[in-house]
């Protein structure tokens, strides 16, 4: 990775405690590079007007700003735009899919299929779909190499099976799931496929159409963009069938006292005046991350995890989660230290200016799986350098001086 | 880097540890955000805490504190230890960082059920 690339993300200057900021949670969120700064503050400054309805010359333009970002976030994933709906993120990206797929597809006594290793937002909309239509909500196991258990989802999908939705990248274990296979062997039996990229369209290339899914969510925030905007995609096909989940302003066609109808996608699925400066910077985000390349980023953030599991895995009081692999994960590690609270690792570390992640990850059973309360986690993203990899193990070894 | 020398040596070795045999009254309190538990046992007779008994799963800072807390409030009328101040406990720790104050006030969380329940809980 060019080391000018660092230079781009002024957070990066600040100090900690005293010390550099060694910013190791990117999997919970991303820090913004200035082009994404400037790009939101620039469209308030020059371009700002409501979209879509205006008849003036710059709600013409805010549309057009709009758009633009929807065409580029498209570009990025192999889309159409008209297949992109803006969402506040993923969490609601998944919750209008667990919805509109619940009024739609799933009857009493179906099977909506998730898996173990699912983060909250991937779990508790299906539970909430489950019990709205009387349907039954069923998890394909993880193995203990922390990968899902393919024999256990060929068991498991039947078809009653309407549903299956899956992470792509584990934001807990970092395992980078086969969606391609799964989604085949889901199509069979007639299920729809979703699957919560929140943690791989940031970090690699993803090509919806190679990733074989009907539906993808991923955040805005994760990949360098701003907080409040987020991505479902959906194959043409799927979404003209699906009804929205916020109905008002900006999504009808004709509205009477009694009844209205609706827009087509993408607009049906943005009720209200929506993100519209976080678009711009989504939009400005992808182009940036663009200009690296997608493949640069994924190589850099293997090369970053390859070091940290490598340093973990050396150090015996160390206990590492998820594949041991780095071309099978994604950019972060989950570990532990034995006998000491992920929190108080946490706490020590950020006395040195390293910010890491200590809980459950909001992935509760699966830490109930893995027989532990919580984690340490360390994630990359384009700005972290081996450096900081360094630094982290350094102090790591501090932490256990001191209370292991 | 640490923690204040206090937190470390309670951590190590937790003070009036376990269960009591017939206690007068208990309490559980859990932050189901990081899975510390605490539970708090105590003997209480004429109004004063005559024994008291603390078992707990959890991070240095929550375990130090509970083991602390009971050699605070052992022998005390209970008028006084159900009026013990956030404070109190954080200062004797010699002060924990506002990220981890649930963990630090958990024990105190717990004791405050246990005074206010005055009968053995859940």
């Amino acid at each position: 990775m060019d080391a000018r690339v660092r230079d781009d993300f002024p957070i990066l200057r600040r100090t900690v405690h005293g010390k550099p900021l060694v910013y190791l949670d990117s999997a919970a969120t991303s820090m913004k590079p200035t082009a994404v700064i400037e790009a939101e503050a620039r469209f308030y400054r020059e371009s700002y007007a409501n979209v879509r309805r205006g008849v003036y010359e710059l709600a013409a333009e805010a549309t057009d700003c709009y758009e633009g970002a929807r065409a580029a976030v498209a570009s990025l994933i192999g889309a159409s735009p008209e297949e992109i709906v803006f969402t506040r993120g993923t969490t609601e990206a998944l919750n209008l899919a667990a919805w509109a797929l619940g009024e739609t597809v799933i009857e009493q006594e179906d099977e909506i299929l998730v898996t173990e290793m699912e983060h909250h937002a991937n779990l508790l909309p299906w539970q909430e779909t489950a019990r709205r239509r009387g349907a039954h909500l069923r998890a394909v196991a993880v193995t203990p190499a922390g990968e899902l258990d393919r024999d256990d989802l060929r068991r498991k999908l039947s078809p009653q099976t309407k549903v299956v939705t899956l992470v792509h990248v584990s934001n807990a274990l970092g395992t980078v799931n086969p969606v391609a296979e799964i989604a085949a062997e889901a199509h069979q039996v007639g299920a729809i496929v979703v699957a919560d990229a929140a943690q791989s369209v940031p970090h690699m290339p993803v090509d919806v159409r190679e990733l074989g899914a009907d539906l993808v969510a991923f955040s805005g925030h994760k990949m360098l963009g701003p907080t409040g905007i987020g991505v479902l995609w959906g194959r043409r096909e799927i979404l003209k069938n699906l009804p929205p989940l916020l109905v008002g302003g900006e999504m009808v066609r004709e509205v009477w006292l009694d009844r209205a109808t609706w827009d087509d996608p993408p607009a049906r699925f943005e009720g209200g005046t929506p993100p519209i400066a976080q678009a711009v910077g989504l939009g400005t985000a992808v182009a940036y991350l663009q200009k690296i390349g997608l493949d640069q980023v994924r190589r850099h953030g293997e090369e970053l995890t390859a070091l940290a599991l490598d340093g973990l895995l050396r150090r015996s009081h160390v206990t590492v989660y998820g594949p041991k692999d780095p071309t099978t994960r994604g950019a972060l590690v989950s570990f532990s230290l034995a006998g000491i609270h992920p929190h108080d690792v946490a706490t020590l570390l950020d006395q040195e200016g390293i910010a890491i992640r200590g809980g459950h990850h909001c992935a509760q059973p699966l830490h109930r799986k893995l027989g532990i309360p919580a984690s340490c986690r360390v994630s990359f993203h384009v700005y972290n350098t081996i450096d900081e990899v360094g630094l982290f193990l350094e102090a790591l070894d501090g932490v256990w001086k001191a209370l292991g | 880097m640490s923690y204040e020398e206090i937190i470390l040596d309670h951590w190590r070795h937790p003070r009036n540890k376990g269960r009591l045999p017939h206690p007068d009254a208990a309490a559980v309190e859990a932050n189901p955000l990081c899975g510390d538990v605490v539970r708090i046992e105590l003997g209480i007779k004429d109004q004063t805490i005559q024994n008291i008994r603390f078992e707990g799963e959890g991070c240095a800072i929550s375990l130090a504190s509970a083991s602390l807390l009971t050699e605070l409030v052992q022998g005390k009328p209970v008028p006084e230890a159900t009026r013990m101040a956030d404070e109190e406990l954080l200062s004797a720790l010699g002060g924990v960082v506002r990220t981890r104050l649930t963990c630090a006030l958990l024990p105190l969380r717990a004791l405050r059920k246990a005074l206010g329940s005055g009968a053995p809980g859940a």
